[in-house]
This record gives C-alpha cells, sequence and structure tokens, in this order.
C-alpha cells in the first residue's frame, strides 16, 4: 500500500527526514514510534501530499503521492497533528461537508456521514458545535472526517494525544476495529498504545528509521533472552547447586526475599522459557512456590534504548 | 462543480456564524448612512441635475467603506485556515488549489456585494421623497453597483492575495489596507499630474480608480476601465494561487 524509497525532506537548512525506505503492505496497522522532532510529522505530510520530498519517491498505491497527487489524496484519510477543525461548524455539519469535499456525491456522503458517526460514537453529539465538545469527542470527530470517504489508507497523525485513559481506551479500540478494512498508519511518542494497537512498529529517531519489526520480535531481538523470577522456600545451598543444574540456564542470581523464601533470576540461552523446568524441579524436591514469572523487556526499554542520544551512548 | 460549490457555501456561512460578519456589515451601514445624511443635506441646498447615485458618490465616504471593508473581510479567508491548521485538512482532500482560490475570492466578493445592499434603501428613500424619475433610473443604479462589484473584485482580490502570504490575520488586514491604498493612491497621483502625452502619465491615467468610479455613478461604462478591473483582479488571483501552490515548492 505504502512504499517509500529514500525519502529525503529539507526545510532551510534543516534535514528533517534523512534517506528513509519502508513498505507498508494492505490492511497492516503500522506504528510510526519516535521522539518529539523525529520525522514522524513531516513522513506523513509527504505521505498525505500536503508537501513534496525534496528527494526520493513515496508511492501509495501504486501512485505517486507528487505526480498523481488528487488519486492519492482520494485514497488517504489524514488526521494531522493537533487535529485541526472548525470549531463553528455541527459535528454532522462538518462531516458533511468534508464528504461533499471529498467527492461524495449528496445521498452518499449521507449516508456514509452517519455511518461513520455511528462507528465513532458520534451520534449523540451529532447537533452540538465542534467548538463545545470535549477533547476526546473532537478527536473522534477527526477520526471520522478520516473515514468518511473510505479510504485504503488511513493516516493519524497523533490520534491520543491529551485524551485521558478512557478516551484514549476508546480511541485505541476504534483504531484496532479497523484492522482488516483499512490500512492504517498512525505515529505516537506513547509507547504502550503502539504495542496495543499496531501489527508493526517502525522506530523514527533523528529523522531516520531505526527499527522496523512486530512488537513481539522487536522485544525478542532486543531483549537476547527472556528472564524468569521465581521465589522459592527452600534451603539456599540446596536451590543454590539445583539452579545451576538447570541445562538451559545461562546465569543465576539468588538472593534472600521476606520469610524464608529466595528470589532467583534466572536467565535463560535462547530466549527459552524456563517457567516449566523451574516447576518441575519445585515439585521434585517438594519445596514451596510463591511466584513464578516471565519477564518481558517492554518496548519501553527497547525504545529508549534505541533513541538514546549518542553522546550518552559513550559516556 | 459541486466541490466548488460546498466550498463557497461554507465559506459565505463563515461570514454569518460569526459575530465578525455582522459587525463589518453594521460598520458599513454606518458608513452609508452618514453618506446618506450628507447626501440629503446636499440635496437640501438647493437644486441639481446629477443622479443620486453620483450625488452619493461625490460624499467620498465610497472609498472609505472600500478600503476599510475589504481587508477586513479577506484577512480571514487564508490566514485564519493556515493558523489553526485546518489549511492542511483542506489540501489533503482531492481538491485543486484553483477550485480553493476561486470559492474563498467568491465568496469574499459576494459578502461584499451584499455588505453594500443598505445602500440600495437609502437610495430608494431619496428617489421616493424627491418625486423625480431622473433622480434614480434603473440602468445608472445597475452600473454604480456593476462598478461597486468591479471596484470589490480587485480589492477583494488584494485581500485574498495579502491573506495568502501569512499566518497572521492582523498582517494580512495591514498587507490588503496598504497594497489597495496604494493602488487608490495611483488615482490620486493621476490627478496631479499634468495632463500631457507623454506615456508615464497615460498608464498612471489608466490607474485613476477615482474617476472610473465616478464614470459607473453616471451611467457611464467604459470597456477600458472595465478590462483595467478585471485584468488587474486576474493577476492578484493568479498571484493568490501561486503562493497557494507555493508549498509545493519548498
Amino acid at each position: 500500500m505504502i512504499e517509500v524509497q529514500n525519502l529525503t525532506k529539507r526545510y532551510a537548512g534543516r534535514t528533517a527526514v534523512d534517506d528513509i525506505s519502508f513498505t507498508v503492505a494492505n490492511g497492516e496497522i503500522v506504528g510510526l514510534l519516535g521522539p518529539n522532532g523525529a520525522g514522524k510529522s513531516t513522513t506523513m505530510r509527504v505521505l498525505s501530499g500536503f508537501m513534496p520530498a525534496t528527494s526520493g519517491t513515496v508511492r501509495v498505491a501504486g501512485f505517486d503521492v507528487f505526480h498523481d497527487s488528487d488519486e492519492v489524496r482520494r485514497r488517504i484519510g489524514y488526521m494531522p497533528e493537533n487535529n485541526p477543525l472548525h470549531p463553528e461548524m455541527r459535528v454532522v455539519e462538518y462531516l458533511k461537508f468534508r464528504a461533499r469535499l471529498k467527492g461524495l456525491g449528496w445521498a452518499k456522503s449521507r449516508s456514509r456521514v452517519n455511518k461513520v458517526m455511528q462507528q465513532c460514537g458520534l451520534t449523540d453529539v451529532r447537533r452540538r458545535l465542534i467548538g463545545q465538545l470535549s477533547k476526546g469527542y473532537k478527536q473522534r470527530v477527526g477520526i471520522a472526517d478520516a473515514l468518511v470517504h473510505e479510504p485504503e489508507l488511513i493516516i493519524l497523525d497523533e490520534p491520543t494525544i491529551g485524551l485521558d485513559p478512557h478516551q484514549i481506551r476508546s480511541v485505541r479500540g476504534l483504531i484496532k476495529n479497523l484492522a482488516g478494512r483499512h490500512t492504517v498508519l498512525i505515529s505516537s511518542h506513547i509507547l504502550p498504545e503502539i504495542e496495543m494497537t499496531c501489527s508493526r512498529v517502525l522506530i523514527m529517531f533523528d529523522g531516520r528509521v531505526l527499527a522496523s519489526d512486530t512488537p513481539e520480535n522487536l522485544q525478542r531481538r532486543m531483549a537476547g533472552g527472556s528472564q524468569v523470577i521465581a521465589e522459592i522456600a527452600a534451603p539456599e545451598a540446596a536451590l543454590r547447586a539445583a539452579c545451576e543444574s538447570l541445562p538451559d540456564v545461562e546465569q543465576s542470581d539468588i538472593s534472600a526475599a521476606e520469610g524464608n523464601f529466595y528470589r532467583c533470576a534466572l536467565t535463560a540461552k535462547d530466549g527459552k522459557d524456563l517457567r516449566p523446568d523451574v516447576f518441575a524441579l519445585i515439585q521434585k524436591n517438594g519445596w514451596q512456590l510463591r511466584e513464578l514469572t516471565r519477564s518481558h523487556h517492554s518496548l519501553e526499554d527497547i525504545y529508549v534504548q534505541i533513541t538514546k542520544p549518542k553522546s550518552e551512548v559513550v559516556e | 462543480m459541486s466541490v466548488f460549490l460546498t466550498l463557497l457555501r461554507r465559506e459565505l456561512g463563515m461570514f454569518f456564524y460569526s459575530i465578525g460578519g455582522y459587525v463589518i456589515i453594521a460598520a458599513v451601514t454606518l458608513l452609508t448612512s452618514y453618506s446618506f445624511v450628507v447626501l440629503l443635506h446636499n440635496l437640501g441646498t438647493g437644486p441639481s441635475t446629477a443622479p443620486v447615485t453620483e450625488m452619493f458618490y461625490g460624499t467620498y465616504f465610497f472609498w472609505l467603506i472600500v478600503l476599510l471593508a475589504a481587508p477586513v473581510i479577506t484577512m480571514r479567508l487564508f490566514a485564519l485556515e493556515k493558523a489553526s491548521g485546518t489549511f492542511e485538512t483542506l489540501m489533503t482532500t482531492p481538491i485543486g488549489d484553483v477550485q480553493v482560490v476561486a470559492a474563498k475570492f467568491s465568496a469574499a466578493l459576494i459578502f461584499f456585494m451584499i455588505s453594500w445592499l443598505p445602500l440600495l434603501a437609502c437610495l430608494f428613500i431619496v428617489h421616493h421623497f424627491t418625486h423625480q424619475a431622473e433622480a434614480l433610473d434603473a440602468r445608472t443604479l445597475g452600473t454604480t453597483f456593476f462598478g461597486i462589484f468591479l471596484v470589490g473584485g480587485l480589492f477583494v482580490s488584494l485581500g485574498c492575495f495579502a491573506s495568502s502570504l501569512s499566518r497572521s490575520q492582523m498582517a494580512a488586514a495591514m498587507i490588503s489596507f496598504v497594497l489597495g491604498v496604494g493602488f487608490f493612491s495611483l488615482g490620486f497621483l493621476a490627478l496631479a499630474l499634468p495632463a500631457n502625452s507623454d506615456w508615464q502619465t497615460q498608464v498612471i491615467a489608466y490607474f485613476d480608480l477615482f474617476k472610473q468610479m465616478h464614470d459607473f455613478a453616471r451611467g457611464v461604462v467604459d470597456t477600458r476601465a472595465v478590462i483595467f478591473y478585471m485584468s488587474a483582479t486576474f493577476i492578484f488571483l493568479f498571484l493568490t494561487l501561486r503562493v497557494v501552490e507555493s508549498r509545493r515548492w519548498k
């Protein structure tokens, strides 16, 4: 659906996007993740045809965004950063206006507007002025606008910024429901959001794409092996010996915990899951167990690791 | 075409959704009524052979209205959309730059004409109480409003251009006011220069907005003036279009 090749965008003297390439397949939900100023919004603006690339090619559904701008714009639903709306219009009026601008006929725009208002939970506020809506509703109006002409590709720039947790939840649910029918590209600097909604993550930093993978793969790649935490009540020496004797354990770290329990942190070779082995060991010795968990490196760790400024890495 | 009409309707609606539009209409009405008072005073001093429209134009409130109203009407057109970010949502719909410029210009011009409607009432009152058929005939009225339309087109296109240059409505209004006064002053220059036949004087004579509008108010339609106004309007609309397109060159 999207093919970006060697895209570079320079503003007067400053390179916002530096030679990036990526592709997005039909029906994927892809998250563009990066700190502020990483070039996410610029990439999206180029994709939406609002401004041209300095160099490189961008194709959406096989059309060049610069040369076949009209064809591309017909296929894209784009919600810019900060979701600009017309505060003096009513919700239904605004959506109808937008549908007509996007070339839908009178009857078609009517039915589509009713559809997206239902889809986005706006039916109750259809006659309210946009300027008087809460931020969560405004955001939904922006998303409804992006959806109204049934675009193949939906681009949402920071769709959940400034929302409260409930609103974030509902917007996230809305985005998840789009999967399959539409290709979705969303940007965010909030990690859990991308982790929960997207099937693939592109991590951008300083105008470049540093990583592109599924959230799970990124975790696996970055974490090396996963760690298992077990709290076991057993004689210390026996416990140490038993832990070291487990075949797949690379490193074991045992420390005293509350009561007569010991906390064992076991790192496995090749990311193997150690939990069944640990459980079998405990069963065999008749020890007591009160916790057995596998800790993940969250996307947050990965993100911080990747986007750490170079100066800090040197230190 | 339907996209153009949708946009035109919205742009025109914007004037009436906000208090701003009504303030402009009220201000124009106030200035028109001042000129009406002067007009009545002039009528009281003695008989006149000029049509009422010419006498109205003779009160000089006309240019004050044009010079003040056009920048205020047009300042919002592009500047507000750029400042609020809706320019981005507008330009990422499959709509042409030409349609955007044309719709905004047409809406502003229509609103400009609407704000002139109170003048009609003033003229009809005079007509009614003078009991003279020659005081106001349909053709003079027509040419006067045609003149207002042409002058309005020029000053509104200046305003469109100014608004497309800036994100700030205030800056847009000031730019268009300065451009408008500059254009208007060329007319004074034409009056002040001695009438001779060198080409500079002749060129400046074409910019004599003062005399051209006077002709329209007298019921005279000079094709040179019509062509001048229309081409100047198109030049500024073309410049506006280039500014709107310029985001693609950056």
